[in-house]
């Protein structure tokens, strides 16, 4: 499943990143592999999204979510 | 000596910076680029003083962004003129794994490098205790410090450590091969990601050995993930932000017009002086009319610009901007912009050009420099002395149900601005090319108190730049607008002048000045300027009348006003006498003695400054911030010809 897809406020693991042009962007702002991570709230129409990445909230467009491939 | 200070947005770098040069600052360019070099003075004691360079604030050395490019360029030119002696790597002890990426790739560099752990305090709060001798181990010796830069617990060893002599030694680097020669050993997306993911791998193994994590139960998070949910609702989220927004109006507004006022007295006043105490000549009335008061043009942009940027200022400490480009950001995307382009944006109405300024936390440029290139065409505030006299002239005072037709004119031009501004946006999305892919991977900080000690080094950033950078090209203009303004071919001007009948009486002559200022415009270059576009104009209904205000008007929009009462011979205040409007209406073209501003020339009117480039002054903070004639050239063109179109298309229209 990917990022996009999460529900909010279930608790998931990064399994791996898709190679894009936006995966290092990703990967710099610290979601890798083994990262526990969660949907906390949504903006209205549901795009982005935000989560928490161990202790810190993250903003995520979908697109840039359904990068993250996440168990 | 030169030190470099890195570290992630929202490290704290600045404030570091802050706290170890004081006001001792100065903003400088990279050859080539938009980004600004901040250096600053570090004195310690009795030692030499040492030049700070606060770089970009950065995520990772991968050059990905024009901010990332800076970094990498400075910490691996070796002959270049910024490379520096030593390093100090700020990183937020609170997100520690995700900081100690950029610490790491600037480690591998061999720089001399030093590791800040900043916030410590917010880290204790969430839990985590730090060993900093224990990373000092693992990193071979490297200097590692725990401070609050907020509060300046624990810089002052940071401050001995700079000014220390220290040996060169060899680096063993933390992951080798991936930067060879201080440059990345590869620009394949792939192999930097297996290195980036390689080198998270074995932070999380380092710091497994020096920081220890308790997890309390944080009642914290969950009140600020409350305050989240409300200001992100989908109905409560944007009714708090339109509420904030009015609230900033509404304080703009009512703070910056006296402060506006007293520039305004002041300058007039100095012109005045100048005008009695010194020797009459060429010099004094460049002095008095040209160079004061486009001086005074220059500072009167102060109030709103300091006013605007504490706002922004207090709106981004507190963590709100963030959750207000989170709303936003879905409905800004069609037109190619971002939810970071709504401040900016918004801004607009109350004046472009702390606006521009603003569009600095955009970090896609293309997204940035559409949002430089629209917002001008929002309604700012000087556009409303001129919608003010013109809605007065030509509007009736009529009802259409409850709503006043005047009150429906002045908020369809404010809503012509809006919707000019975002199909502009849309344009622009399909011209400007770029490689740089829009993303929106941010951090939502939490909410937090503003530290109110670097508000002063912020503002004074703002006005410093506006003054010194963009007033050059402003007080060039408007230096060479008065030339024109005062100066005519040959005896032009005087012989005018010495066809009127002169005053018998003492309150002749007050009428007699007028006259004499009217026709003195009207036969000076600009009179000229202003006479000879007519037939270009006179489509859009306008006689050279209009011209020549047209023309004055570039200088800043609400230079019409004046211009027209100039022209007329009558006093400008055409709020407490009416002596401008009634001049207004009762003039006829004089071919066909029909009145020139009837609704249709009104309406034209209005919309020319609707859409028309009328403010050298966001020219030139549009040329600072885009560091090249082509932007504002082509903002310039574009307006105009909206303007021109609209303005035709009104008054054909309505005639």
């Amino acid at each position: 499943m990917t990022l996009d897809k999460l529900q909010l406020n279930f608790m998931a693991t990064v399994k791996s990143i898709s190679i894009n042009s936006l995966s290092p962007k990703l990967l710099d702002m610290g979601l890798f592999p083994g990262k526990e991570i969660r949907v906390v709230f949504k903006a209205p129409f549901g795009d982005p999204i935000a989560v928490d990445v161990e202790g810190y909230i993250l903003s995520l467009r979908k697109d840039e979510a359904s990068l993250v491939e996440v168990a | 000596m030169k030190v470099a200070l890195v570290g992630n947005p929202n490290s704290g770098k600045t404030s570091i910076f802050n706290h170890l040069t004081g006001l001792n600052q100065r903003v400088g360019n990279y050859p080539g680029i938009t980004v600004d070099k901040k250096t600053g003075v570090f004195r310690y004691h009795d030692n030499p003083p040492i030049t700070l360079i606060d770089l970009p604030g950065i995520y990772s050395l991968y050059p990905k962004s024009r901010d990332e490019e800076v970094v990498l360029q400075v910490l691996s030119s070796k002959e270049g003129e910024d490379y520096p002696d030593m390093v100090i790597v700020v990183v937020d002890a609170s997100n520690l794994e995700r900081n100690m990426l950029l610490f790491t790739q600037v480690y591998d560099l061999g720089l001399p490098t030093i590791l800040v752990l900043n916030m410590v305090d917010v880290a204790r709060k969430n839990g985590i205790t730090i060993n900093h001798e224990k990373i000092r181990e693992l990193f071979h010796g490297t200097p590692v410090f725990q401070v609050i830069a907020r509060t300046g617990e624990g810089m002052e060893a940071v401050k001995e450590e700079i000014v220390k002599p220290r040996a060169a030694k060899v680096v063993i680097p933390f992951l080798e091969g991936e930067f060879i020669d201080c440059q990345p050993a590869t620009d394949e997306t792939e192999v930097q990601k297996n290195y980036v993911e390689e080198r998270y791998r074995k932070i999380r193994q380092y710091l497994g050995f020096a920081v220890k994590k308790e997890t309390i139960p944080s009642s914290m998070a969950e009140k600020h993930r409350k305050a989240d949910k409300i200001l992100t609702h989908p109905v409560f989220g944007y009714l708090f932000f339109v509420a904030i927004l009015f609230m900033i109006f509404q304080a703009i507004y009512a703070w910056a017009e006296w402060p506006m006022d007293l520039i305004d007295t002041i300058f007039l006043s100095l012109s005045q002086l100048a005008k009695e105490s010194l020797p009459d000549g060429v010099f004094t009335r460049l002095l008095a009319e040209g160079i004061i008061p486009g001086l005074g043009g220059v500072l009167i942009f102060i109030p709103q610009i300091a006013l605007l940027f504490t706002f922004i200022f207090i709106l981004e400490e507190t963590g709100y901007m963030s959750r207000v480009v989170f709303i936003m950001d879905r409905l800004m995307r069609p037109f190619g912009l971002n939810g970071k382009s709504v401040v900016p944006l918004i801004s607009g109405v109350a004046c472009a050009i702390p606006a521009v300024m603003a569009t600095r936390t955009i970090d896609n440029w293309k997204e940035r420099l559409i949002t430089i290139m629209v917002t001008p065409l929002m309604s700012c505030s000087a556009r409303l002395p001129v919608y003010t006299l013109l809605i007065a002239l030509v509007i009736p005072d009529e009802y259409v149900g409850p709503f006043n037709l005047k009150g429906l004119a002045l908020m369809g031009l404010y809503l012509i601005g809006l919707f000019a501004s975002l199909l502009a946006a849309l344009v622009f999305k399909w011209i400007v090319k770029s490689k740089q892919k829009s993303f929106l991977v941010m951090e939502l900080p939490l909410y937090k108190m503003p530290r109110w000690n670097s508000l002063v080094i912020t503002i004074w950033e703002k006005i410093r730049l506006f003054v010194f950078e963009a007033g050059k090209i402003i007080m060039a203009i408007s230096i060479i607008l008065w030339v024109l303004a005062s100066y005519g071919p040959g005896d032009r001007m005087n012989t005018a002048v010495a066809k009127l009948d002169k005053p018998q009486t003492q309150e002749g002559y007050e009428a007699y000045e007028k006259q004499v200022a009217s026709v003195r415009l009207a036969n000076s270059y600009i009179g000229i300027i202003g006479k000879s576009i007519e037939p270009a104009i006179a489509p859009l209904g306008y006689n050279w009348q209009i011209g020549i205000a047209l023309v004055t008007s570039f200088a800043a929009r609400e230079v019409f006003v004046g211009s027209m009462a100039t022209i007329y011979s009558v006093g400008e205040d055409f709020e407490e006498n009416a002596t401008l409007m009634v001049r207004m209406r009762n003039e006829k073209h004089p071919g066909t003695g029909l009145p020139v501003y009837t609704l249709a020339t009104g309406i034209s009117l209005m919309l020319f400054y609707a859409f028309a480039m009328q403010c050298m002054s966001t020219l030139a903070i549009v040329l600072r911030e885009t560091k090249s004639w082509k932007w504002p050239a082509i903002q310039l063109l574009y307006m105009t010809t909206l303007a021109y179109l609209f303005a035709w298309l009104a008054f054909t229209l309505l005639k």
